[in-house]
């Protein structure tokens, strides 16, 4: 089953990279006559109320959903680590003062902080990127401070100190990089969650304008016809999910 | 008839056979000590006898009764009441959460020993009997609350509470100081004479092998290298191996002491160190001097402030007060660590796990900007045939590296700089005999021809004994007696280091 989850992730960069390889119809222009159609042979996914193929509108927006993903996992990843680095590492007063800030950042629910940052920032799919991002820089760097303080204490640390390292380089060459793994299967889990979160957020309409073809904003879409064309809503909504669950799967691997 | 048989067993883990074939017996009251190096099988061997891990094939005769195929369920009879076992860390084999009657208690209620004023009343007899004092009180506490040692007592008493035939002591005192350690292995003696109790003592130290066994069983890699009587096989080991592994002991083998030249310059100056964390003095007062290239052992129990020292000296941590002088000015920080290098007791922390042999040793280098990249790679090289590592190990990582390996790229690493001073804190504590005797050899070659200084923190006086030229012998933060190795192992003027003394195998004192 392990490669499963990877076969999924790697399906969709795919489908994000070359998406005129997994569909020939446009995502954007419809063939009225053929709208509301159940899924088929030649309409994998079914048509929407447009006539717009579906299949196509998800392969198209995967580009939209996954760069958003990369986008806030990459914010979350940068400055929690950066901010955990420096609590864990100096400790005292800068520790106390980085860390409350960040369980201030916890204590708020996760949708309603990136919902702040979105009023803030106004609508849009990178300003949506960077409000998840913004929400998961608590956890990134409540982890990477746990790791970092974990390392700061071993012999090896010490030993570098000792054989005339400074801070800064000890911090490089040794207390990060033996940090990191944690880190990284956190990031790879965050990436579903971000994934998610952003669907969410285009779901509410604050992040890509329609007609762009994001997974979100395809299941909103979708919402009017859910007692007529259940496809509508269901298809991207099991993509969302492989897609998540193959990231937390692999996070757990990385683990 | 034998009270323990233990016929060709064979013990797996998955594909690799950590036991094979293995023969030997235990007699009525009597101590067969199973010796041998890490990975020899030794505690394997212990747990498959008691079926904490299955045997792959052979025969455990317990009083003439094959165990060797028992469930679990039919074992449980056997375990406490037949067979006791005394684990080896008393910090982790005690539930922490239990009051320690209760521990004591649970064997006995699992037997059916009795109703709870019979238990109670034997819980106070044992607690009584390992030497506890206050055993109400005791009983009442929990593990937290007691020293390693009386930790250890309590982990005997349910050994014993059932009075079985055999007890099963693995690595009882490996944990502990050696004075507790003597009082430890005085009470399982004492045991044994009152109950005629077997005892299967598995460790890895010859001293008190030496000392407690009627009979010695040597293994290595899951074989019996050699058994008999521990006279005999002292006197007149028949394989090579156990040759080698008596010649490497310190404990067994004393070696003329190292002359003292007191002429000599001083290297390192301490003078009235004092050290506090908080309202608590790890260090209180110490001074020594010790002379360019000798060795200076620091030796203590734990607790005794010891490391404390070591770590002030190599400016890990700050001295409340007091001076340490190091060749004769003071350096700067940076200056500070050319100087003065530190090698840990365990190698498996004190190397980065990330990095390559060749990373490790070259990094002080290029923290010290010493030589080009070539002149940098030349020097690892060098450093690695100093030490007496082959060349192909250098792009390996420390966990493809056995244990005396790592030890030597820990030294290579300290050399790199050449420092005047190297402190070595327990650095040969965690090694096997036979790597603990090369790494010494090595030690003293590396004395002899770079003309360092060496302070060299342990608590096995065996070890000092061969190493060092000085000691100074501290307690509660003091030194208690301070001299040549000569003086301090001859003609102890202190109580408390003749009680140190008392504790280490005959040959050596």
């Amino acid at each position: 089953m392990r490669w499963l989850s990877w076969a999924v992730i790697a399906l969709v960069v795919l489908w994000a990279a070359m998406p005129s390889l997994f569909t020939g119809y446009d995502p954007l222009a419809g063939v009225p006559a053929e709208k509301l159609q159940g899924p088929s042979a030649a309409h994998l996914f079914g048509t929407d109320a447009v006539g717009r193929d579906l299949f196509a509108r998800v392969v198209h927006g995967s580009v939209h959903s996954l760069s958003g993903a990369l986008v806030a996992v990459a914010v979350g990843l940068v400055f929690g680590t950066l901010l955990g680095l420096i609590a864990g590492s100096v400790r005292g007063v800068v520790d106390e003062i980085v860390m409350r800030v960040m369980d201030v950042l916890l204590s708020v629910p996760g949708l309603l902080l990136a919902l702040t940052v979105i009023i803030l920032l106004g609508p849009g799919t990178v300003h949506v990127a960077l409000a998840v991002g913004v929400g998961s820089v608590a956890s990134f760097a409540r982890l990477a401070r746990a790791e970092v303080v974990r390392v700061r204490r071993t012999d090896y640390v010490e030993a570098a100190f000792g054989s005339g390292g400074t801070f800064a380089g000890v911090l490089w060459r040794h207390v990060l990089p033996n940090s990191l793994g944690p880190v990284i299967a956190l990031s790879a889990l965050q990436f579903g969650v971000a994934i998610l979160a952003i669907s969410t957020l285009g779901f509410l309409g604050y992040g890509a304008e329609p007609p762009t073809p994001e997974w979100g904003l395809l299941i909103a879409e979708g919402r009017n016809y859910l007692a007529t064309s259940w496809w509508l809503t269901t298809l991207p909504g099991a993509v969302v999910v492989a897609v998540v669950l193959a990231a937390g799967r692999i996070s757990k691997e990385i683990r | 008839m034998s009270l323990l048989d233990v016929r060709d067993l064979t013990v797996a883990y998955g594909r690799q056979v950590a036991v094979k074939g293995v023969s030997f017996t235990v007699g009525q009251g009597e101590v067969v000590a199973v010796v041998g190096e890490s990975g020899s099988g030794k505690t394997t061997t212990a747990n498959a006898i008691i079926g904490l891990h299955p045997a792959a094939s052979g025969e455990v005769l317990l009083n003439g009764v094959d165990i060797a195929g028992w469930s679990q369920r039919r074992l449980r009879s056997i375990r406490g009441h037949g067979i006791g076992l005394v684990p080896q860390d008393p910090s982790n084999s005690l539930n922490p959460v239990m009051r320690i009657g209760r521990q004591i208690g649970e064997i006995l209620k699992i037997h059916n020993y009795g109703d709870r004023a019979d238990i109670r009343r034997r819980v106070i007899e044992l607690l009584t009997r390992v030497g506890l004092d206050d055993p109400e009180r005791r009983a009442g506490q929990y593990p937290h609350e007691l020293s390693g040692g009386m930790r250890q007592r309590v982990l005997i008493a349910i050994a014993i509470a059932l009075r079985p035939g055999l007890i099963i002591a693995d690595e009882p005192t490996s944990a502990l100081d050696v004075t507790v350690q003597r009082r430890i292995l005085d009470l399982i003696d004492d045991l044994r004479k009152e109950y005629g109790t077997a005892v299967l003592l598995v460790t890895h130290d010859l001293g008190v092998a030496a000392a407690r066994a009627d009979r010695l069983v040597v293994m290595k890699d899951g074989l019996i290298e050699e058994s008999g009587g521990v006279r005999e096989v002292l006197a007149a080991p028949a394989s090579p191996y156990t040759r080698r592994l008596f010649q490497d002991a310190p404990a067994l083998t004393a070696r003329p002491y190292k002359p003292f030249d007191a002429a000599a310059e001083p290297a390192i100056v301490v003078r009235d160190l004092v050290k506090e964390f908080g309202p608590f003095r790890a260090v209180d007062g110490v001074s020594f001097e010790v002379r360019r290239g000798t060795t200076h052992a620091l030796v203590g129990e734990s607790g005794s402030g010891k490391t404390t020292t070591a770590r002030v000296v190599t400016r890990f941590a700050e001295a409340t007060s007091g001076e340490v002088v190091i060749g004769g000015d003071p350096a700067g920080p940076r200056a500070f660590r050319r100087r003065v290098q530190l090698v840990y007791q365990n190698p498996y922390g004190s190397l980065d796990p990330r990095q390559t042999v060749a990373a490790i040793v070259e990094e002080p280098l290029r923290n010290f900007r010493l030589g080009d990249r070539t002149a940098r790679r030349a020097r690892v090289r060098e450093l690695l045939e100093r030490v007496a590592l082959p060349g192909t190990l250098l792009g390996r990582r420390p966990a493809e590296l056995s244990g005396g390996q790592r030890q030597r790229v820990a030294i290579a690493r300290a050399l790199a700089v050449e420092p005047e001073v190297v402190v070595l804190d327990e650095a040969v504590s965690a090694l096997d005999v036979t790597v603990q005797a090369q790494i010494l050899t090595l030690l003293e070659e590396l004395q002899r021809d770079l003309g360092l200084t060496y302070l060299f923190i342990s608590h096995d006086l065996a070890v000092v004994r061969q190493i060092s030229h000085t000691v100074s012998v501290m307690s509660k933060g003091r030194i208690v007696e301070s001299g040549t190795t000569n003086q301090i192992f001859d003609s102890p003027r202190e109580d408390y280091t003749r009680e140190l003394l008392a504790a280490v195998a005959e040959p050596v004192r």
